[in-house]
């Protein structure tokens, strides 16, 4: 079992510098005994921190420069946990000829290890290594990783362009590895092969530049980021799954709404009668005023007043007033009834409806007068007037106005996702 | 139950054992490493200075896993071409022993198993697929370890060790597992990954500026 011992203690760890052998600089190593290869910062000669003796490993020129955006030594929390820039790596593939680069940040924790960064115009992703084997079949294929489903975006082969600082593993520049990127946006996984080692995993969740910007107390302001990212998630695929909720709630209402109108309208035939209009008829004035009818209850409703008449290549004119007998209101309106047919087709309809939206109740006539050609002799028409019709028209403007904001987030949720996909292997 | 304290052969300073059932201990003071017989202590060999070590950990730390708690005791070292590892020999409240191994502060806590018919190096090749304890594994890795020292109590005899090789394997769950060929017989540890702040560690060592 176990005693109580004497504690020995173990003095600090403290940060160790060592002076470079190729130029003499001092380059301290932040990452205490953590780090495999460090490079110094005056000549950009890669070192061995794991030897005592500092051993070259690997001289290269830096043609190009790049400046870390976070710069080494900078410090943020992330995830709760703080954590301070210790490396910094710039990775090219090549696409069709095509290069694209990125910068990949080392971050140290004494206790919690190494965590990463990467940066592709202005896009930031926060990277761990996997613990866990994802599930994969076919390197073009989906990986499936605690449940969710990842789809493959790219592989490429990214080799290393520039370093600076410390890396937790032999860094060379020039060194080439296979990174395939599977997505399900925020998160991306991504499988790093090199030639005979080992398949690590990695996995990546998307970040906002301002938001590290914040965390790590940078100056100024983050890149802008530039076009749409493997993983960035969708600033609108989840207002259209909402908007679409919303969408069929709403069209639900409508249609409950539609039938309960339906139900309650009366749709009552309160008035018809056929009539003859003799256009030869040599009297000027042809107008006339039909029997009263009623308009029963106590809210205003729609009136429908049906005209039919028995025209051939013929047309009717019928100038309507609908008044009210006890207050003088008047609804003063035309309707044409026309119908042409030959051996191609035909046009118009022997049938006309108009509606008057809201009428009150009360007793109500009709004065008619119809007009029309002097030749076709004798036209017989019928008017039948409808009180309390149940009218639908606002039901299909109602839907016309709720599918227009579903379908354009819709559409524009769809071009974002193009966009992404644009830039994968699977670009169409 | 009181360990008798007994003496170094090679330096006279008294050596405690922790736990009772440990084979092997280093002296802290002169760093000879000190192997139990059923009497006395022997002298087998001598640790040379440790590599520069930056695991939080030490002899000491106390932590938990899962509902019991733990005290590290011992440890190994070992480097490799992609840095180094501490495989810190821990004991429980229970009375159980275990590892707990810190690389680039990436950790597991892991168990020796007692499984027959383990494979050959030759047959654990990249991506084969076993299954012990009911969990299917994956071989992950293969790598060819230098034995770099130990400190304080180890459950077996281990020293003047040279190249060692261990291949890794995980599954799609936290498992993982390791095929130790340190001697003829490979020996398997199966474990899990665990988050530093899981492990609820005290007594850790402090880092400059942190």
């Amino acid at each position: 079992m176990v005693e109580t011992g004497p504690r020995k203690e173990v003095p600090t760890v403290n940060i160790r510098s060592v002076s470079c052998p190729n130029c003499g600089a001092s380059v301290m190593i932040r990452s205490f005994g953590q780090a495999v290869n460090v490079v110094c910062g005056s000549c950009h000669a890669i070192l061995d921190a794991l030897d005592p003796n500092v051993q070259i490993l690997q001289k290269f020129s830096a043609a190009m420069k790049f400046q870390p955006l976070s710069p080494l030594g900078s410090r943020g929390k992330l995830r709760g946990t703080l954590y301070e820039a210790v490396g910094f790596q710039r990775r090219q593939i090549d696409v069709d000829g095509e290069k694209y680069s990125w910068g990949e940040y080392v971050l140290f924790n004494p206790y919690k290890g190494f965590r990463y960064l990467t940066e592709y115009d202005g896009h930031w992703n926060d990277v761990a290594p996997l613990r866990t084997l994802p599930n994969t079949t076919i390197v073009t294929g989906p990986v499936t990783y605690l449940g969710q489903t990842y789809k493959h975006f790219q592989t490429a082969q990214a080799s290393t362009i520039f370093v600076i600082g410390e890396f937790p593993w032999q860094v060379r520049v020039g060194e080439k590895v296979t990174v395939s990127d599977y997505v399900a946006p925020p998160r991306v996984l991504s499988s790093e092969t090199a030639s005979d080692k080992e398949v690590t995993w990695s996995l990546g969740e998307y970040l906002n530049g301002s938001d590290l910007w914040k965390a790590f107390s940078l100056p100024g302001h983050p890149p802008a980021p530039v076009g749409v990212y493997e993983n960035q998630p969708s600033p609108l695929s989840g207002t259209a799954k909402a908007i679409w909720k919303t969408f069929w709630l709403l069209l639900l209402g409508a249609v409950v709404l539609y039938f309960a109108n339906a139900g309650i309208s009366k749709n009552k035939t309160v008035f018809t009668r056929a009539y003859v209009f003799d256009t030869n008829d040599p009297v000027g004035e042809h107008s006339f005023v039909t029997d009263t009818f009623e308009f029963t209850g106590t809210r205003a409703a729609p009136v429908k007043i049906e005209s039919y008449a028995n025209v051939d290549n013929d047309w009717i004119y019928l100038n309507y007033a609908l008044v009210n007998e006890d207050t003088g209101q008047t609804y003063d309106f035309g309707r044409e009834v026309s119908y042409y047919y030959d051996s191609e087709g035909s046009e118009g309809s022997r049938r006309d409806s108009a509606i008057i939206p809201s009428v009150p109740p009360g007793h109500y006539f009709l004065r008619i007068e119809p007009e029309s050609d002097r030749k076709p002799g004798r036209i017989s028409y019928t008017v039948t007037v409808t009180h309390d019709y149940p009218v639908g028209y606002w039901f299909w403007i109602a839907v016309a106005l709720l599918f227009a904001p579903a379908l354009l987030t819709t559409w524009r949720s769809m071009s974002f996702e193009h966009l992404r996909w644009q830039e994968s292997d699977h670009a169409r | 139950m009181t360990e008798r304290t007994s003496f170094c052969p090679n330096c006279g300073a008294p050596i405690a054992f922790r736990w009772s059932s440990s084979v092997q201990t280093v002296c802290t003071y002169c760093k000879s490493i000190l192997v139990r017989s059923d009497v006395d202590l022997k002298k087998v060999g001598e640790v040379a200075d440790l590599p520069p070590d930056a695991s939080p950990v030490q002899i000491n730390t106390e932590g938990r896993y899962g509902n019991n708690s733990f005290v590290v005791v011992g440890r190994i070292i070992y480097q490799y071409e992609q840095g180094g590892w501490n495989e810190w020999h821990i004991i429980f409240n229970d009375g159980k022993e275990g590892w707990l191994s810190d690389a680039q502060d990436e950790y597991m806590v892991s168990f020796a198993q007692n499984v027959p018919n383990l494979p050959s190096q030759k047959d654990a090749v990249l991506g084969r697929n076993f299954q012990w304890n009911g969990i299917q594994f994956a071989v992950t890795s293969r790598t060819l370890a230098h034995y770099a020292g130990v400190e304080g109590e180890l459950p077996f005899q281990y020293w003047d060790k040279e190249d060692v090789v261990f291949i890794d394997l995980r599954s799609h769950a936290n498992d993982f597992a390791t095929l130790d060929y340190s001697d003829e017989k490979p020996v398997l540890y199966i474990g899990k990954a665990v988050d530093f702040d899981d492990l609820r560690l005290m007594n850790t060592r402090k880092f400059e500026g942190w």
